[in-house]
């Protein structure tokens, strides 16, 4: 029987052959909560009273969301976090200060392995596929089950396949790949499916854009986004760690329920206009929108690739006076690095605020809330009504690169601009 | 009234609501917005259920109303505070003409009942008397006098909805296994 990748990832799981459409129960490599959804969780998990989880080794908890603790309701669930991982002895519990936002954090603790099977409740947890692992969002009583049991029930999914093929155009990354797929198949054209991607260009794109092309796959409601393991990831996955691994392929003729492929010369930047991820148009179309506040970060785009590509638009410049730009690194070590490159030193030149990791903002939790009537270009990964603040303020997602120029530019642009303009002379009060 | 999950347990109940009417892709920040996610009570969150989408909502739901939606119900985040939320306000059943992912086994794992009906989610309108037949497979408008037939909740899922969600059923195979 020829299967997919998810597919056999799923069998190895489930301890048999599973077809799609199948309701299957399978062991997980690792279970993922956070600040929001870890408390339910617990308070589930200790309505068993058991004396231990399933295995202390394959949880992992990370207070990102709304952390550094942005009120006192949110210090409690933060707290319920750390006692249980105190009285559980969970081992991959990464406190504030020794954390980042969990779907940058993992893969670079080393956490996650090809051929992994990994649900997290945050749906972005998606993000892993880009390892070659299956890796899904579920919500919180989901957690509580596999820290109970190590289990987890899923219907296998089916399998779409994209396939990217050509040059990328200048400034074009992983962001504006999967906005564009996404407008091109809807909030719900991958649902319930395993989006697979593939094809020449991946040669091209680095693990950060190949996390932030997996990153949005729930936006097209799928169940998983996955990339096949190569040598670009095995080039990652070396330095973060020893432990062996087995690696999973798509057999020649699996099924797709169906196969996209898109030639990325035609592919130009992206801007996902309100209230949808679908709701694209070509920044450089795009008339003058004034802007209010940038955010440069998240588990889509906050990555150390992302920060050097901001920092090489905004260097020497200063951002727009009418505009807020706040940049914030994912992880500690991403700060760190960016640092030690001169990177802070060039954004806060550059007026820019730089945060510690937190998710902050992109879910509309603290650090860069927007009022009515505001306006953020942001490469964050959602922009609802409401997403970032007011159900009056709007949000447009973009990659790092549009977000720096936009910065500078107090308006939607593109970096090309900013190479033609006279932006040296400016002097902001 | 008896709870959803006592219907599959008897095989018997009828969910009798008005129809609360929303289209596509309802998302989970509209169903509860992420500042009040620093709880996890339900009682809390059933206070701003459906704010950013629907003020009268809160204001005028009644216990064993329905949600009839389009596309895509419940897209975006996992979080569960999503159909707790609703369960907690009062709402019965929730109806669309498709789920997103998450929010589906969130909703199947607390216990809230899931109607997947094109058709009747379509023709429904906002504030029609809806009568929901689980031992017939039947929805009814009673305000438009016009039935549907529905397909039954896969047996995997009427067990847990009938154990009272994922964690009771949990509880239940694992007393059955201490006891062994």
């Amino acid at each position: 029987m020829k299967q997919t990748i998810t597919e056999k990832i799923l069998s190895n799981h489930a301890g048999r052959k599973v077809s799609s459409k199948e309701l299957i129960e399978a062991t997980v490599d690792l279970a993922l909560g956070n600040d929001i959804t870890a408390p339910l969780a617990i308070k589930e998990f200790e309505e068993l009273g058991l004396e231990e989880v399933f295995d202390r080794k394959k949880i992992v908890l990370v207070p990102d969301h709304f952390t550094p603790n942005k009120d006192i309701k949110s210090a409690l669930q933060a707290k319920i976090l750390r006692d249980f991982s105190k009285k559980y002895k969970i081992e991959n519990y990464f406190e504030v200060g020794r954390m980042g936002i969990e779907h940058a954090l993992l893969p670079e603790q080393g956490l996650v392995l090809p051929g992994d099977l990994i649900i997290g409740a945050d749906s972005h947890t998606c993000t892993y596929g880009a390892l070659g692992a299956f890796a899904t969002g579920v919500g919180s009583t989901d957690l509580a089950h596999a820290m109970a049991t190590g289990k987890c029930w899923f219907k296998v999914p089916e399998s779409i396949k994209f396939i990217f093929y050509g040059k990328l155009n200048p400034w074009v990354s992983g962001k504006d790949l999967i906005l564009y797929v996404i407008s091109q198949i809807g909030v719900d054209g991958a649902l319930y499916e395993a989006m697979e991607f593939t094809g020449e260009t991946f040669k091209e794109l680095s693990m950060a854009d190949r996390f932030t092309v997996c990153n949005m796959a729930i936006e097209a409601g799928a169940k998983n986004g996955i990339i096949a393991f190569d040598e670009v990831a095995k080039g990652y996955l070396e330095k973060k760690t020893p432990k062996n691994y087995k690696v999973y392929y798509s057999d020649e003729g699996a099924f797709y329920k169906e196969v996209y492929e898109f030639d990325v010369s035609k592919i130009n930047l992206q801007v996902a206009f309100p209230h949808l991820p679908s709701n694209c148009q070509e920044v450089e179309k795009v008339g003058p929108i004034n802007i209010d506040q940038v955010v440069i970060g998240s588990c889509t785009n906050g990555r150390i690739e992302d920060l050097r590509v901001a920092a090489s638009i905004l260097k020497g410049k200063k951002v727009h006076p009418e505009v807020r730009l706040i940049i914030i690194p994912a992880t500690q070590n991403i700060y760190l690095e960016a640092l030690r490159e001169g990177l802070i030193e060039i954004f806060i030149e550059a007026k820019a605020v730089v945060s510690t990791p937190t998710c902050g903002p992109c879910l509309g939790g603290h650090m860069g809330i927007l009022a009515k009537g505001e306006r953020c270009v942001s490469t964050t990964n959602r922009n609802f009504v409401g997403r970032m603040g007011d159900v009056g303020s709007e949000v447009y997602l973009t990659n790092p690169a549009v977000a720096a120029s936009s910065a500078v530019l107090g308006r939607i642009a593109s970096p090309q601009e900013i190479a033609k303009s006279d932006v040296f002379g400016y002097n902001p009060a | 009234m008896l709870e959803p999950r006592e219907c599959f347990f008897r095989g018997m109940m009828i969910i009798k609501g008005k129809a609360w009417k929303y289209g596509d892709n309802v998302n989970t920040d509209e169903i509860i917005p992420a500042r009040y996610l620093n709880t996890s009570d339900s009682r809390e969150l059933a206070k701003h259920c459906m704010e950013d989408l629907d003020l009268s909502f809160v204001k005028e739901v009644k216990e064993g109303d329905v949600v009839v939606a389009l596309k895509n119900f419940g897209c975006g985040s996992s979080r569960e505070h999503a159909p707790l939320a609703l369960k907690a306000s009062g709402i019965s059943c929730i109806m669309a003409a498709t789920f997103a992912r998450i929010f589906y086994r969130n909703a199947l794992n607390i216990g809230l009942l899931l109607i997947e009906s094109p058709q009747a989610s379509k023709d429904i309108d906002n504030k029609d008397l809806i009568e929901i037949d689980l031992n017939n497979h039947r929805i009814s408008n009673l305000t438009k006098n016009k039935s549907y037939d529905i397909l039954p909740v896969p047996e995997f899922m009427q067990k847990m909805i009938a154990s009272g969600g994922l964690m009771s059923y949990v509880k239940s195979n694992i007393k059955s296994k201490i006891n062994k």
